[in-house]
């Protein structure tokens, strides 16, 4: 039966692949994109220079981006025992920007799309280790909230209170930059897959990979966590431990896509909630690989969706994800009757 | 039962917790006692007496004050998480519905200590597993999520994912608690017989008094000041311990039926006769309504209870005077 449901997955994860390079601005043919793809020597150049420089490096970042976040989700949704904890509901991907907007104004400039697209790749590194740390320490900050407060509802609220604390103090740097810099900034936070390209897309996905695997071999951790810390340390685990991993793992990953892709939402939240339903487990040794899954389609199809096929315009790849990811938060809240008993 | 070797041990164990930077506040001890395999032993006591902080201390959720543990005849400082983890399981009274577990998965859980890095399930382990369900009946709930489960089946599907870990020593906290009577009788009853079929030891904390006086092989009783006494139940009771352990005004052990006495003794005396069930219960209905029974039969007011065919009927002699009644209803209304 999951086997089905994979193969159905893939076939549409290939479609929406092959779509997401064919539509756009400049329309390219299906067959083209193949062809292209498979013998890039032959056929149109423009077309060619237009899919080997802007459309693969934006599906594979589409494809990182939903890879990482789900499963950032799914670790922090376990780890919070929490259906409502997400990178960006608890601060994480707030503490991130706060780790870039740090590099940017010490190196006196601002967080931004292009100054990102300028770093070389020490710079792409440093950010990322910043932009991991700043998501790290946020979680840090929320885990040791969390173990007081044994209401979960009271911990969104905390999470989300960090996060705008975060982004205030962002907004107060930015306050003291030029105007152009500023809007530079909102178009950053509006979320972009396009930025990444050459070193930086291969520094991204090393990340993301390493991240990905840390995160699978500890389905077993978390497993164990969806009973609660002192049922887990009955079992033989070192919960101090695991979480220090499970955090480690979840800041590389949230941390590592904000950085170059700006604080995209409700991927985090939605994807693992999708998984569950549609897998109908709660192994992680099944839900990781099905939120990969999941997540990736996910971002290709809001992918195609931003690039309204044949306009100019392409709307901020965050407003198509809220526009998916909120209904399914909905759904959630709305079928969690014991939404605090999680 | 000298002969036989402790499962679990604790020598000079004083229990409590942090209660502020440095400072400790101890509950009870130092705690002399033994564990032994196929007892079934229930800790008793009033509330906040430090049961659950004895019990998390064993299990070694928390660390005690003084004092040491020795599993197996080992030190429980020197044993790693994994190893504890094969001799005690735990049932415990925090919230598991979540993470859209079902009630396979949660079972197989307890397969977590023995199993790979992965997870992945043998075949001997999931034989584990079904016998584990098969001891806790709990076959029927198998396909269905566990937010779905009552109290009473919540309480037997975290035991199953105990037996799963099949550890020598099972530890449950207020395993009772929360449940209907059928449902907590239907528990102790399940665990008294797992514990003499499978030689495993149960150690349990409970309010249920006169059900842990049934089927307890050793009561361990602490009292409010973290006295605790250890032993037969109805040594427990002889001794005294029992009226000890729950002293609190207005409420006494009664020795002689085991239970306690919620009524004050009452001012007006009456004299019951009559035998059999209906006698019984016409007592329990006098002592409610504030009267003390005296079995001298020379008091002036005396009740006969007697059977009329399949009903009861009840005659009050007053002054030499009789009434008589056919409901107790009606009976004591003329009281």
């Amino acid at each position: 039966m999951n086997k089905i449901k994979v193969l159905i997955l893939l076939s549409i994860l290939l479609v929406a692949f092959l779509l997401d390079i064919a539509l756009g601005s400049v329309h390219i043919p299906l067959k083209e994109v193949i062809k292209a793809l498979f013998n890039p020597d032959s056929g149109n150049d423009t077309w060619v220079y237009i899919i080997e420089k802007i459309r693969v490096p934006k599906a594979l970042t589409a494809i990182i981006v939903g890879c990482g976040l789900s499963v950032s989700g799914l670790q922090m949704q376990t780890l919070f025992r929490n259906p409502l904890a997400g990178p960006e509901v608890l601060g994480v991907t707030a503490g991130a920007s706060l780790g870039v907007a740090l590099v940017m104004l010490s190196a006196g400039s601002i967080t931004s799309l292009y100054t990102i697209k300028e770093l070389g790749i020490s710079g792409s590194w440093l950010i990322i280790l910043v932009s991991s740390l700043g998501a790290g320490l946020i979680m840090l900050l929320i885990v040791s909230i969390s173990s007081s407060l044994k209401d979960n509802v009271i911990v969104l609220i905390v999470g989300v209170m960090i996060g705008s604390i975060t982004f205030s103090v962002i907004s107060i740097w930015q306050y003291f930059s030029t105007p152009e810099l500023i809007k530079d900034y909102l178009l950053w936070t509006f979320g972009s897959l396009g930025g990444v390209t050459g070193s930086q897309l291969l520094i991204l996905s090393i990340v993301v990979s390493i991240g990905l695997l840390i995160s699978f071999l500890s389905s077993k951790l978390l497993d164990a966590l969806l009973l609660g810390d002192n049922y887990a340390r009955s079992m033989g685990l070192t919960v101090k431990r695991a979480r220090i991993l499970i955090i480690g793992s979840t800041s590389i990953l949230a941390g590592g896509i904000t950085a170059f892709c700006g604080p995209i939402g409700f991927i985090g939240i939605a994807v693992p909630h999708l998984a569950r339903a549609l897998f109908n487990t709660s192994s992680h040794r099944v839900l990781i690989p099905a939120c990969c899954l999941i997540g990736t389609v996910l971002m290709l199809i809001c992918d195609i969706v931003s690039q309204i096929s044949g306009s100019q315009t392409v709307l901020p790849i965050n407003v198509i994800t809220s526009l998916v990811g909120a209904p399914v938060v909905i759904w959630i809240i709305v079928g969690s009757t014991k939404l605090k008993g999680f | 039962m000298a002969a036989q070797k402790s499962l679990l041990h604790t020598s000079g164990l004083t229990i409590g917790y942090q209660s502020g930077r440095n400072k400790t506040k101890a509950v009870s001890g130092p705690l002399d006692l033994d564990l032994y395999a196929g007892q079934l032993i229930c800790l008793l006591g009033p509330n906040g007496c430090g049961k659950s902080t004895l019990l998390r201390t064993i299990s070694g959720l928390q660390h005690p004050l003084k004092g040491e543990i020795e599993l197996e005849g080992k030190n429980i400082k020197q044993l790693r998480p994994a190893q504890v983890a094969k001799k005690i399981s735990l049932v415990l009274t925090d919230n598991v519905r979540s993470g859209n577990l079902d009630v396979y998965s949660l079972i197989s859980l307890g397969r977590y200590p023995h199993s790979g890095w992965l997870g992945v399930l043998t075949a001997s382990d999931k034989q584990i597993i079904n016998q584990a369900v098969e001891a806790t009946g709990t076959g029927e709930f198998l396909g269905r999520k566990v937010d779905s489960l009552s109290d009473g089946e919540c309480q037997k599907v975290m035991l199953a994912r105990a037996m799963a870990q099949d550890t020598p020593l099972i530890i449950l906290d207020e395993p009772t608690a929360h449940l209907d009577l059928p449902s907590r009788i239907q528990l102790m009853r399940l665990l008294h017989q797992l514990a003499k079929e499978t030689n495993k030891a149960i150690l349990l904390s409970t309010h249920e008094l006169d059900l842990a006086l049934q089927v307890a092989d050793q009561i361990w009783l602490m009292s409010r000041g973290g006295h605790l006494d250890a032993g037969l139940p109805e040594e427990l009771i002889l001794n005294g311990a029992f009226q000890h352990a729950f002293d609190k005004d207005g409420i006494a052990f009664d020795a002689a039926t085991g239970t306690f006495n919620i009524h004050n003794a009452g001012k007006k005396t009456i004299s019951v006769t009559g035998d059999g069930i209906a006698a019984f219960w016409t007592k329990k209905a006098l002592i409610r309504s504030g009267f003390s029974i005296s079995s001298a039969e020379e008091e002036n007011l005396v009740v006969s209870v007697s059977r009329d065919g399949e009903d009861s009927i009840w005659t009050i002699h007053h002054n030499s005077e009789q009434t008589t009644y056919t409901t107790l209803c009606e009976f004591l209304n003329a009281l």
